[in-house]
């Protein structure tokens, strides 16, 4: 173990950390956009609503995220979409990501007790009413934890972005790799830094669990 | 440039084999990865405890690090300390640990889920613990987690993409092989996600197969 080398490069490790916390954010905020979205989709009253959405999740859900990526940074610009690599990979991994959290959403909406919403709008709620009184607030209680599988594994799954050359930890640890040979060491930095961000990360969800529950 | 399809069919070839061994990958991987799966479990909840903790802390390793560090890892990591795998082999290995470690939690639980009554009935009837264990309590766990298994299972054959990543001709490397010659991206890659996303429907045809079968036999 080459304790020097590790002391040597962790700074610019950390800076490459702080590149995937920047990409695990946006895009599990873009997929929260699309997982509504494409649950509200999903449970739509239109027929052609709810196909486009079971379109969207099952093209997402049914083919590789890297090649999602691929097809959006280098064939993007053949359809006149021309993005440089941090935003495609956001973009990307971010829909990609919507497609699982759409299902996630959808599975708590409709485990809510079907009563639940049928008893609301018995006692005089609209629709949206009921759903936006009643059931959302019970649903969004029950897809904390599940949403928190969902962005526990898109942390994981930044290190895509590294094949379209964004200069994240993964990036960073195969560059450190190539030039030092020493790819236990550049291993267990950037392994060291993942598993602190999806540490705190997941305490972070079942904090936020454990409240809603007290609630 | 615009879209072209027709740089498509003289690659038909290429691209073939490179369904072939997503699937071969794909294939190996998921039977290492189910197998695997039921050993660490049993190694997990019964082994010795020297073994256990080290054992944990592998899996949280495993759990909390990208597949695609792992694989470079084993490809690149393991020649530096003499062991030099070729790439089919390495992203097997690496595709196959990684879902292990996966199966393994849901497999761990399912055993504590099987009725006690089980485990003592076996012993009564004159099986060593080990016996009981192997003949009796995992058969019935592993029936009972096989539609979260097969979910796994759905995304090892989409992860298999990455391990085009370390030199596997699979579909991702066949594609951009094509790429490389006709610099046509977006109509390989929509062709390649065309083709996962058949490999796709497939797999889920024969796994909800199995889920029948599994269900037929409680």
């Amino acid at each position: 173990m080459d304790t020097e080398l590790i002391l040597k490069v962790y700074p610019y490790f950390l800076e490459a950390a702080l590149i995937t916390v920047e990409l695990s954010v946006l895009t599990v905020l873009l997929g929260l956009i699309c997982g509504a979205l494409g649950a509200a989709a999903r449970l739509s009253r239109f027929a052609e609503v709810r196909f486009l959405g079971a379109a969207y999740v099952s093209f997402f859900r049914g083919t590789p995220a890297l090649i999602q990526l691929f097809l959006l940074y280098f064939g993007g610009p053949q359809i006149g979409i021309q993005l440089d690599a941090f935003t495609a990979g956001v973009i990307g991994l971010g829909i990609n990501i919507g497609a699982y959290m759409a299902e996630t959403m959808r599975g708590a909406i409709i485990s809510v007790d079907r009563g639940q919403g049928e008893a609301a709008r018995t006692l005089g709620l609209s629709r949206a009413q009921a759903f936006r009184k009643v059931v959302l607030p019970q649903a969004m209680r029950l897809m904390i934890r599940p949403l928190g599988v969902n962005i526990n594994a898109q942390i994981k799954a930044t290190a895509l972005v590294s094949a379209i050359s964004v200069v994240e930890l993964t990036y960073t640890a195969q560059r450190y790799i190539g030039s030092t040979y020493k790819p236990f060491e550049m291993f267990l930095l950037a392994g060291a830094l993942y598993l602190a961000i999806i540490t705190v990360t997941g305490k972070g969800v079942a904090f936020l669990d454990r409240k809603v529950r007290l609630q | 440039m615009g879209l072209d399809f027709s740089a498509i069919p003289p690659f038909y070839g290429t691209l073939a084999i490179g369904v072939l061994w997503t699937i071969a990958i794909t294939v190996v991987a998921a039977l290492l990865s189910f197998f695997g799966g039921i050993l660490l479990a049993m190694i997990a909840l019964h082994g010795p405890q020297l073994v256990k903790q080290p054992f944990r802390f592998v899996s949280w390793l495993f759990m909390g690090t990208p597949l695609l560090l792992q694989l470079f890892l084993i490809y690149f990591g393991l020649v530096q300390i003499g062991i030099d795998l070729p790439a089919f082999v390495a992203g097997v290995i690496g595709l196959g640990l990684h879902y292990a470690v996966y199966n393994s939690e849901l497999i761990q639980t399912a055993i504590v889920a099987v009725d006690r009554g089980q485990m003592e009935a076996a012993r009564t009837l004159g099986l060593s613990r080990g016996q009981a264990l192997v003949r009796v309590v995992v058969p019935q766990a592993v029936r009972d987690v096989i539609p979260p298994i097969g979910n796994n299972m759905i995304a090892l054959l989409k992860d298999s993409a990455l391990v085009s990543a370390i030199g596997v001709t699979e579909l991702t490397l066949s594609a951009q092989l094509a790429i490389g010659r006709t610099y046509r991206a977006f109509e390989f890659y929509a062709v390649a996600a065309l083709l996962y996303y058949i490999i796709n429907l497939g797999m889920e045809a024969v796994l909800r197969r199995i889920e029948r079968r599994a269900r037929l036999s409680r």
